[in-house]
């Protein structure tokens, strides 16, 4: 009953979220539901870097790499008229795949800290490529980013901040929680039970069969393809993309995203990029010093509360039923 | 008539630099036996065993199973081929229940580990399955319990249970018993035999310590030391052969019983699992 009752709980709190998402843009000031489409893009690419961190237990130091990827295929593909979202979004899905697949081929052979530092030398092998070939990159400068067509139509007389609030935003609400939805699929699928099989202990997964070098290399792909769809979703709101998107200052800020919403649970990553993108954003119109602020939120984050926010609710819920 | 052998050592010796840890042991493990390796400390048991699934290779000799050589295959192509293996220490995944540790082993065997989109909750086969071996082990009632969270008996049935889900036709178990209380040592290896047998499983090497499980269970019984094969017949050939296996290990005070021979392995660590 009390378990029932839960469920029915967690499901008008998803109904009540959807209504907030898509009423945002009517309802609240203009920044706020810009900030949003922040927390959107965030979100899928700290999905896919806790698909690694949470559920394979492999920190990736480089995920700026893939987030980078994303932005700059947008950044490309508008340069050469490629307009379509939903055939760039193809091409940043194929592009950050096969890349994902080279450099993951190399990376997971390794675990604990020598996958971190690769991982991380990855992501600055591909940050000093950005600068130094400035005639292909358009080096510290960056790329333009035209806007592009949603579903084919094309709206490039529509004025920016319209653009952004009211076609770009709904069609990021539905592409994320499609986005969202998916992932939800893969960790509750046979492949999500294995890499936690493989997270928890390696050689027992091994001595049931499986192999840990592909599912970590499959794993690896799909955490790759997630972070550089958010880098994709979020370059046109931005509207420029420059190398600081590929430094490992982004990765750090997975890193904390996830920590701060709780690794051990589902929801935590977007609920972290959600209380991460709003407090940067905050924190960046009071505070010179945002930055230390952040070293000192992510030492008290680890150090009081390493399950992050949706680990502190999750166990508060299990008391609460507990007790019922 | 002569069984079938499934697993061979073909004058096997393994060599760490100047060390003999396996010195030309041969034996075979045939259909329908159980077979139990036993032995002092560095006699060469735990490298035995390490040969004998894949898991290193022999310096010299061979290793087949059903007929196909072995040697330093590796763990998964091992138990993709049908042999195996269980440790000595604990080997669970924490954070699973009881039934997804089934699960994982079942969806493995049957190549849906990889499967990307498809439910786990909705899969028929795989759900049925683990509810029929998780109460071979007596352990439906605790089957939405976390692994961590059982006791140290359960850990280990759940251990051998996922172990088993593989449907193995050999299994080496490698102390099933150790770090359980006396009491649940005949427990574990009664359910341990019944399910061997539901699962198909055609033989069992059984590393083990403690001499009363080791002569009450096994059909054959092989003694190592110092990387030699001493004896290898049935429990009551080696009772009489307590006197000749005291002066072959050479001990002075030659022990009384040839169970107080080999209690001193009590408390043994191997180091391959550590």
């Amino acid at each position: 009953m009390a378990f029932k009752s839960l469920i029915t709980k967690k499901l008008w709190l998803f109904i009540v979220t959807g209504m907030i998402l898509l009423l945002l843009p009517m309802i609240a000031p203009v920044h706020i539901s810009v900030v949003m489409l922040g927390v959107f893009g965030s979100a899928l690419a700290v999905l896919g870097f806790n698909l690694l961190f949470g559920y394979l237990g492999l920190l990736s130091l480089g995920h700026s790499l893939f987030f980078a990827l994303g932005a700059y295929a947008v950044a490309y593909s508008t340069q050469y008229s490629i307009l379509s979202m939903e055939l760039i979004l193809l091409i940043t899905i194929i592009v950050s795949g096969l890349i994902a697949a080279l450099v993951g081929a190399i990376c997971v052979r390794f675990t604990h800290i020598y996958f971190g530092i690769l991982t991380f030398a990855f992501a600055m092998l591909f940050y000093s490529f950005l600068i130094k070939f400035y005639y292909v990159t358009g080096g510290e400068d960056g790329l333009r980013i035209l806007r592009p067509q949603l579903l084919w139509l094309n709206l490039s007389t529509v004025p920016q901040m319209q653009f952004l609030l009211r076609e770009y935003y709904y069609y990021v609400l539905i592409f994320t929680g499609i986005a969202i939805w998916v992932m939800w699929r893969i960790v509750k699928s046979p492949f999500g039970l294995a890499l936690k099989a493989i997270r928890d202990n390696q050689m027992k997964a091994e001595y049931l069969g499986i192999s840990i070098w592909k599912f970590r290399w499959v794993a690896f792909i799909v955490a790759g393809i997630y972070t550089a769809l958010g880098g994709a979703l979020l370059a046109p709101v931005v509207g420029h993309v420059d190398p600081s998107i590929a430094h490992w200052y982004q990765s750090g800020h997975f890193i904390l995203t996830t920590l701060l919403g709780g690794f051990t649970q589902f929801l935590g990553p977007i609920v972290g990029a959600l209380v991460f993108t709003y407090l940067q954003d905050f924190l960046m119109s009071v505070l010179h010093y945002w930055r230390f602020f952040f070293g000192a939120l992510l030492a008290f984050v680890v150090i009081i509360v390493p399950e992050g926010i949706m680990g502190v609710i999750d166990s508060l819920l299990n008391k609460i039923e507990g007790e019922v | 008539m002569q069984k079938v052998a499934l697993l061979n050592a073909n004058d096997v010796s393994k060599f760490y630099k100047e060390y003999c840890a396996l010195n030309g042991v041969t034996l075979e493990v045939r259909e329908g036996e159980i077979v139990s390796i036993i032995g002092p400390n560095g006699a060469g048991k735990t490298t035995l065993i390490n040969v004998l699934t894949g898991l290193i290779k022999p310096t010299t000799g061979r290793v087949y199973f059903r007929g196909q050589d072995i040697g330093g295959i590796g763990p998964q192509k091992l138990t993709k081929l049908g042999l195996a293996r269980s440790f000595q220490l604990l080997h669970i995944f924490p954070e699973f229940t009881g039934l997804d540790f089934i699960k994982i082993a079942i969806l493995s065997r049957l190549g849906k580990a990889i499967h990307l989109f498809s439910s786990l909750d909705k899969d028929k086969v795989v759900n049925k399955e683990s509810e029929e071996i998780i109460n071979m082990f007596g352990l439906y009632e605790k089957r939405n319990i976390l692994s961590k969270n059982m006791p140290q008996g359960d850990k280990k049935l759940l251990d051998i249970a996922s172990t088993l889900a593989m449907h193995p036709e050999v299994i080496l178990l490698d102390e099933p018993t150790s770090g359980v209380s006396t009491s649940e040592k005949n427990r574990i290896m009664d359910i341990l035999l019944a399910a061997s047998e539901r699962t198909g499983v055609k033989s069992i090497v059984l590393v083990e310590h403690d001499m009363d499980i080791v002569f009450s269970y096994s059909d054959r019984i092989i003694v190592l030391h110092q990387g030699k094969i001493l004896a290898d017949c049935t429990p009551i050939e080696l009772e009489k052969k307590e006197e000749v296996v005291c002066t072959v290990m050479g001990q002075k005070e030659c022990f009384k019983t040839f169970s107080s021979l080999l209690s001193w392995q009590h408390g043994e660590g191997n180091g391959h699992d550590a």
